[in-house]
């Protein structure tokens, strides 16, 4: 059958084909151009370091009756049983304080919109929370009472302990976070960023001392940010959090994630899984933080390469190939500087397929720079896009928290439109060709080596298991 | 262009539980024009951004039997090109404009809209109206996108755990007939099966203007968008509207059980499906199930969570859902209600579904403590906000709540609507998910986790 069942579907005979629906008398119009972009003025904002070394960022941007909540704080160790110990605390960190049991923490947040979560990675533990305006001092009371009390009481910990081991159980059996661990094992060996997700038996000895003896050691004022946006007062603001968060006043500094190994190309690394339908490509590379001159430059080319939707890499592999419904590449920041991320998701039977596309776009862009037209429209977007990102309070207060997080601020993102329009041809070229070149990457796929490992070794430049993990 | 533009629409309902106002932009303004297509302007001027959105009346539910996924391939056919437009030059321009772009396909409707900085508005209207006029439909694009669909699906259903768990494996143990039950993805064999003429006849049959809502928001002066409106889609010929087809069936009459393998999951899984009030006739009794889900699951305080994840340590993970896409109001009559629980492969599914009966019984006899209520509804005013404050949501929300339910206001009146329920309409609605009407599915994992 082909045609929908309607009541009163068109009659087969009268329908038009696909060619007819094409066509107007009219033709083809003429694109609108773009009229003049309004500009507004920069949101009212406050900037400040508390006497406890805090640094509080608040913006009024009053669109909802809300405020939003980001605390970030330095979260790094070289422990080996650091992942798993900063997991369980970033699980169990509002089970209980002095003053309130898991429960009344909720009901409290609830009873005024409110919620509050916190989540760990290598780098940082943060804190994300949101509550109706009127609410602010109900939020930044609780934030207070978890940093300076949290009781991690036994019980709670023993249970959040077993359901983190079943949920690390549920990430690793995704292919996405398979090919993650691999592709951090290969980039940076044993350095401490690598921890991104503890192993089960880790976990398992995780108890209330380790979790106290962490919390009074690393969760720390001094070195951190917290940020608020939303319906609020700016100085109001501030003189709240710095009275209700006063007591908060350990010492010692946050803890800074030591310097990454440096990356340079090598081969691949061919990861199996057996019986796999689709294959994971992931391939980086050494790139420069937002502060290098370069940057806006290699921000531009990235975008062109493979950076959103209308980039080289996705009209390849996407639209032409039919290869694979997601490819990117994107930036990976970090303390000190950044790495390229190029990926794709693809069938298992175009692996190779996909990876020689991958190479071939890289060398392209390095040696056929982004045309005129290719760098205006990634201009256009980068700009557009920053703008819509700010338009929201959580947007925003996401956004200021990670800069501050790598030692910007909110200036930054008021000029790097300028900087993006300064940009020219010439820069854009020097950083594709200086930051693309294939020989520059390393990286994993993660496949099923029984079909693709043959064809993969014909490309060259990965690394073979010599055999099956499977069976 | 016959013009109902209306007035701002006052706040009929009663103020939300902050004293702090209403959303901004609260003014809607509507047109039909000549063609028949509905539009809807919402200006906000607190930001330099614009949206367009244009929300068809055809979702997956609308499919014919051998075709399922169809719908879904349509969308992503619409996407490849138009009269005036080469195939990739859609997202070309709206990127090269500095904006962001999708679509979506569900039960009852399909969307495609852009956000764009406030110079783009013409622009944004220009693609969406070329596309509604003149889609170019080609061989080459449809085998094209058949082989895209196909990796989104692996992507997101066959090389991931619980795939597709479970909005794609549970209608078809609820529901008996073709339009409720079937995968609305599609099966591999059905999209390699479609052609061409389906395409034409598919545009042909739903894609007229008086089939769809144009909805505009943001940054912008009302007539001078209700004029760049009627510019861009007012030549869009009239084309008859297909009559929306009742996908009415009744409820089950006992429970109904299916088991199904899952060779990535790690852990067992269950599914509960029930039937809900329809929304359309019965809005509190509908809400009352969205506040249940809340009251059931969300937060630690909720009640199932609590006593399966904190009490007996059944569940390690847990969700209620009113909508089988996890949004509420989202679909037309029959819509389901949803609980999942992953839990340790030691424990027994019948004493997991037994504790949720349990809870659901003493919930129908006792109702909510009015506190308990007062807080699980101020999360509901406050993630209604949060969503809103991005544009893109609440210019989806109203494009939406305007087609499914003909009346954009629903999404303003949420937060009211869901403060005003009582105790008494939760019991009723905790009473009505009865174990001798619903559908249970059972995830087990099989040998590859």
């Amino acid at each position: 059958m082909s045609a929908p069942t309607t009541s009163d579907a068109p009659d087969p005979a009268l329908r038009r084909s696909a060619a007819e629906i094409g066509r107007t008398p009219t033709g083809p119009r003429a694109l609108p151009p773009l009229r003049p972009q309004p500009q507004v003025p920069a949101p009212a904002e406050v900037d400040t370091v508390l006497p406890t070394g805090l640094r509080v960022i608040a913006v009024r941007r009053p669109g909802v009756p809300m405020v939003e909540l980001r605390l970030r704080i330095p979260f790094s160790d070289s422990d080996p049983r650091h992942a798993a110990v900063a997991e369980v605390l970033a699980s169990t960190v509002l089970s209980g304080t002095e003053r309130r049991s898991r429960v009344s923490l909720d009901d409290d947040l609830a009873g005024v919109g409110g919620e509050m979560g916190f989540s760990v990675d290598p780098e940082r533990l943060a804190a994300s929370g949101h509550a109706l305006a009127e609410g602010l001092p109900t939020l930044l009371d609780v934030a207070a009472d978890v940093l300076t009390s949290a009781t991690y009481p036994a019980d709670e910990v023993e249970r959040e302990r077993e359901r983190l081991a079943e949920r690390i159980q549920v990430a690793a059996a995704q292919p996405s976070v398979i090919a993650r661990r691999a592709l951090q094992r290969h980039r940076y060996g044993d350095h401490p960023v690598t921890r991104e997700m503890p192993e089960v038996d880790e976990v398992a000895g995780v108890g209330t001392d380790d979790l106290l003896a962490m919390h009074r050691r690393m969760v720390v004022p001094s070195g951190s940010v917290l940020v608020l946006v939303g319906d609020l007062d700016p100085d109001e603001a501030v003189a709240a959090v710095q009275a209700a968060l006063a007591p908060w006043d350990t010492p010692g500094d946050a803890s800074v994630l030591p310097r990454l190994p440096e990356l340079h190309g090598s081969d691949l690394l061919l990861v199996d899984r057996p019986g796999a339908v689709q294959s994971q490509l992931r391939l980086s590379a050494a790139a420069i933080p937002r502060t290098d001159h370069r940057y806006p430059a290699l921000q531009l080319a990235n975008l062109a390469f493979g950076g959103y939707f209308s980039s080289r890499l996705v009209e390849n592999l996407r639209e032409d190939k039919g290869y694979t419904y997601h490819a990117s590449s994107s930036l990976e920041f970090d303390p000190y500087g950044a790495a390229l991320l190029v990926e794709t998701d693809c069938a298992s039977e175009v692996t190779a397929a996909a990876l020689l596309e991958m190479r071939y776009e890289l060398g392209r862009v390095a040696v056929l720079p982004p045309s005129a037209s290719e760098l205006e429209s990634a201009r256009r977007y980068a700009i557009g896009s920053l703008l819509i990102s700010m338009t929201t309070q959580a947007g925003l207060a996401s956004t200021l928290a990670g800069l501050a997080g790598v030692g910007l601020s909110s200036e930054w993102v008021r000029e790097h439109p300028q900087r993006l329009e300064a940009v020219t041809d010439d820069e854009v070229a020097a950083a594709a060709a200086e930051f693309f070149a294939p020989a520059r990457f390393t990286g994993v796929v993660v496949a099923d080596a029984a079909t693709s490992a043959a064809p993969l070794s014909a490309l060259g430049g990965i690394r073979v298991p010599g055999e099956s993990s499977g069976s | 262009m016959s013009t109902a533009a209306l007035p701002p629409i006052p706040g009929a309902a009663p103020a939300p539980p902050s004293s702090l106002g209403s959303t901004s932009g609260a003014a809607r303004h509507r047109l039909t024009l000549d063609n028949g297509l509905r539009v809807l302007l919402a200006p906000d001027r607190s930001n330099p951004v614009v949206g367009v959105a244009v929300h068809v009346d055809v979702g997956f539910r609308s499919e014919p039997e051998g075709r399922t996924g169809f719908a879904h391939l349509f969308e992503h056919l619409m996407f490849q090109g138009s009269e005036s437009l080469e195939k990739l030059s859609h997202f070309r321009h709206v990127q090269g404009s500095g904006g962001v772009f999708n679509g979506s396909t569900h039960q009852d409707y399909t969307d495609y809209f852009e956000i764009l900085p406030a110079a783009a508005l013409e622009r944004g209207l220009f693609l969406e109206a070329d596309r509604l006029r003149a889609p170019k439909l080609t061989e080459e694009n449809l085998a094209n996108q058949i082989d895209v669909v196909k990796e989104e699906i692996r992507l997101n259903v066959l090389n991931r755990p619980y795939g597709g768990f479970p909005w794609i494996l549970l209608p078809p143990v609820l529901y008996s007939t073709f339009a409720n039950a079937h995968n609305g993805y599609g099966d591999f064999t059905d999209l390699e099966r479609s052609s061409l003429d389906d395409a034409a006849a598919f545009f042909d049959a739903y894609y007229a203007p008086g089939n769809a809502v144009l909805t505009v928001v943001g940054d912008f002066d009302v007539s001078d968008a209700a004029e760049l409106v009627e510019r861009h889609f007012g030549d869009i010929p009239a084309r008859a509207v297909p009559t929306r087809p009742s996908f009415a069936e009744p409820g089950p009459d006992g429970e109904r059980f299916e088991s199904v393998v899952d060779a990535h999951a790690p852990l067992p899984a269950l599914a509960l499906g029930y039937r809900m009030p329809d929304p359309g006739t019965d809005l509190p009794g509908y809400l009352a199930h969205a506040v249940l889900a809340s009251l059931l699951t969300d937060g630690e305080a909720a009640r199932l969570t609590q006593r399966l994840v904190y009490g007996d340590g059944l569940v390690t993970d847990l969700s209620a859902s009113a909508g089988l896409m996890g949004a509420p109001l989202d679909a037309r009559d029959p819509d389901t209600f949803t609980i999942t629980a992953v839990h340790p492969d030691g424990v027994e599914p019948r004493r997991v579904t037994d504790a949720v009966d349990a809870e659901l019984a003493t919930l129908g006899a006792d109702g909510p403590d009015p506190e308990e209520l007062r807080r699980v509804t101020a999360r509901w005013s406050s993630a209604l906000y949060r969503e809103h404050d991005r544009l893109m949501n609440r210019m989806l929300a109203l494009g939406s709540a305007e087609l499914v339910h003909g009346r954009a206001e629903l999404s303003d009146e949420l937060p009211a609507a869901i403060a005003a329920l009582t105790p008494e309409a939760v019991a009723t609605a905790a009473s009505s998910l009865r174990p001798d009407a619903r559908a249970l599915l059972v995830l087990t994992p099989g040998a590859d986790a």
